[in-house]
């Protein structure tokens, strides 16, 4: 699998996110500057979190339109997968390649602290070496990621299997209080209609090592490189 | 030209913020408060245009980027400033 990582001004997830891809892939992704217009021939884009352009005028809304994010959008029309990490989840969002919105977090404070997201779905590009409903322990750190889509959109998720992670208790029930930030439905991550795009809050790079103090995150990497090698 | 945008959450998306203010204006002794929303305030000047060239423009703009119409609203007031 050969993979490039977008890096914008402003991202601190990036050298994060090069160095989980390149334990699974074996080499390391091509790091690509928001400024450029072209991107190397690569089976995924992987959007970093951080917190591009200060989170000016809304999170993920100036990355969105930054000049690399034209060719982004080009690729991923034509099948090229697509992961995003919060802030890299709020930029496609505000892109368009993923439904809905991140709003401010319910009680409006900034979330720094592990949680457990359940597995929705496991046969996708993204979900394949996980097992089925699993339940991972994972962290999340973010102000915006309070997950908003409108009544129709909610049902279409819903009926396409789309959701891709929800946050959970440990024994993988999906309560009020298990939702760090009021997520609609206790929505982590989604997908697009293709699930050939992801985006999520939680940080799979940050956990993708026993050093960091667990591997629940190490399988998503396995997962890319098993279905796009 | 000048483009006055004012942009709100639309009716019935949740604003924790807004709420977050009416708690602290009840706290401060200001009383009847009801509900309270927060918004964006924008100006832009728009030289070489007419108003309705301006009006246009900052519709699209507002569409593409200065508000997310997943969740808010926009409002667009034009007004000669030459």
């Amino acid at each position: 699998m050969k993979a490039a990582v977008i890096v914008f001004p402003g991202s601190n997830c990036d050298r994060d996110l090069m160095v989980a891809l390149k334990k699974s892939m074996g080499r390391a992704p091509h790091m690509v500057w928001h400024g450029e217009t072209t991107l190397p021939d690569v089976d995924l884009i992987a959007v970093p979190g951080g917190f591009s352009y200060g989170d000016y005028l809304r999170s993920g809304a100036m990355a969105a339109h930054s000049p690399i994010m034209n060719e982004v959008i080009r690729r991923a029309r034509k099948g090229v997968a697509v992961l995003g990490i919060c802030n890299g989840f709020q930029v496609l969002t505000e892109a368009g390649l993923l439904p809905g919105v991140l709003m401010r977090n319910r009680d409006l404070r900034f979330v720094c602290r592990d949680v457990f997201i359940r597995v929705e779905r496991k046969d996708t590009v993204f979900c394949n070496r996980y097992g089925e409903k699993q339940v991972l322990r994972i962290p999340i750190a973010h102000h915006d990621g309070n997950y908003f889509i409108d009544e129709a959109g909610l049902a279409e998720l819903e009926d396409d299997g789309l959701v891709a992670f929800r946050y959970c208790d440990e024994a993988g029930t999906t309560t009020d209080e298990a939702n760090p930030n009021g997520s609609l439905a206790n929505i982590a991550g989604v997908m697009d209609r293709t699930r050939r795009i992801l985006g999520l809050m939680p940080h799979p790079e940050r956990l993708a090592d026993p050093a960091l103090g667990g591997t629940d995150g190490r399988p998503m990497f396995d997962s890319l490189v098993a279905s796009l090698s | 030209m000048k483009a006055l945008i004012h942009i709100t959450l639309k009716p019935g998306v949740l604003d924790p913020q807004g709420k977050a203010i009416a708690n602290a204006l009840s706290n401060l002794g200001f009383g009847g408060i009801g509900d309270v929303r927060q918004g964006k305030y924008i100006e832009i000047e728009l030289p070489g245009r007419d108003a309705a060239a301006a009006e246009a423009d900052v519709a699209s703009m507002c569409e593409r980027l200065l508000a997310n119409t997943v969740i808010e609203d926009y409002r667009v007031e034009i007004v000669d400033n030459s």
